[in-house]
């Protein structure tokens, strides 16, 4: 019997791997097979990457949200509101 | 040439400023409504255009979160900051245009998965990047090419990736706005991050490396 798991299974399920939702039975199998798979450890490795990456580029340095609201649409926000109130 | 589009600058907000906005909203006053909408629209905007990518949803989208806020202001207890509350509002406004586009055929992204050989293994082993992540996010030319490969994304795999990588809404909160079971979000955000990797990667290997 072979007791690792295959690329493909560590790939589909490595989002729950990283999530800490597997079982600890086969979170064991993940490590054994990452342990011996330098191609599986850099997917994971770039998998990381690729969500601290996307998570960052839409952040603007230092936190601030782009302040980019056109006077019209401010203007239509009011008038629709006086319109409701009406 | 048309004159350039005034804009304005957010501005500054501590959680004491909004008490006394709150109080003002429910009084029904005009000035603490223009306030509200001068201090939180550019971050509201900046969210909705985010899970929209389209300018005019995106306006849409903000005109119909100040209506729900004047409509629900009334019940708002302040148990939560303000500014949360309205960045829900915002992004459940957002949501709301976005089923609509959901339903539209879109691309396939099954090239962009990984590819296995018979016995599991993978058919072309993965390299290291040749950078970390931290020293490419240091440069914009780089945040931007990530930016444009997420917004490259087709619209079902990109809205899932950022409702739960940036906004960080959990599995089950998306999964009740866009009408999917849990699972089914679980298994599109797997994908979506993997095939935005699959773009990085042809960039950032080592092999790709000057």
């Amino acid at each position: 019997m072979d007791p690792s798991i295959t690329c493909r299974e560590l790939i589909g399920f490595l989002a729950d791997y990283l999530d800490g939702a597997l079982p600890p039975a086969q979170r064991g199998e993940f490590d054994r097979h990452l342990a011996i798979c330098p191609s599986c450890v850099n997917y994971l490795e770039t998998y990381k990457a690729t969500i601290r990456l996307g998570k960052s580029a839409f952040c603007e340095p230092g936190g601030a949200p782009p302040g980019d609201v056109p006077e019209e649409l401010i203007a239509a926000i009011l008038a629709a509101r006086r319109k409701g109130g009406d | 040439m048309p004159a350039p589009t005034p804009s304005l600058q957010p501005v500054p907000s501590t959680p004491d400023d909004d008490v006394a906005l709150l109080a003002g909203l429910q009084r029904g006053e005009d000035a603490a409504f223009e306030t509200l909408v001068r201090r939180h629209s550019p971050a509201m905007l900046t969210a909705v255009r985010r899970i929209l990518r389209n300018e005019e949803d995106a306006r849409e989208a903000l005109q119909d979160a100040f209506l729900s806020v004047v409509k629900a202001i009334g019940s708002f207890s302040g148990g939560a900051r303000l500014s949360t509350w309205l960045h829900r509002v915002a992004v459940n406004a957002a949501l709301m245009k976005l089923r609509a586009r959901l339903r539209r055929p879109e691309s396939s992204i099954e090239a962009l998965l990984p590819s296995f050989q018979a016995d599991g293994h993978e058919a072309v082993p993965n390299e290291p990047w040749a950078r970390p992540a931290h020293e490419l996010l240091e440069q914009e030319e780089e945040r931007e090419f990530v930016r444009r490969m997420v917004d490259e994304l087709p619209d079902s795999y990109r809205t899932v990736l950022v409702l739960r990588d940036l906004e960080e809404l959990s599995t089950d909160e998306v999964a009740h706005a866009l009408d999917a079971t849990p699972n089914a979000i679980k298994i599109r955000l797997h994908r979506a991050r993997q095939a935005l990797r699959a773009r990085l990667d042809r960039r950032y290997r080592m092999a790709a490396a000057p």
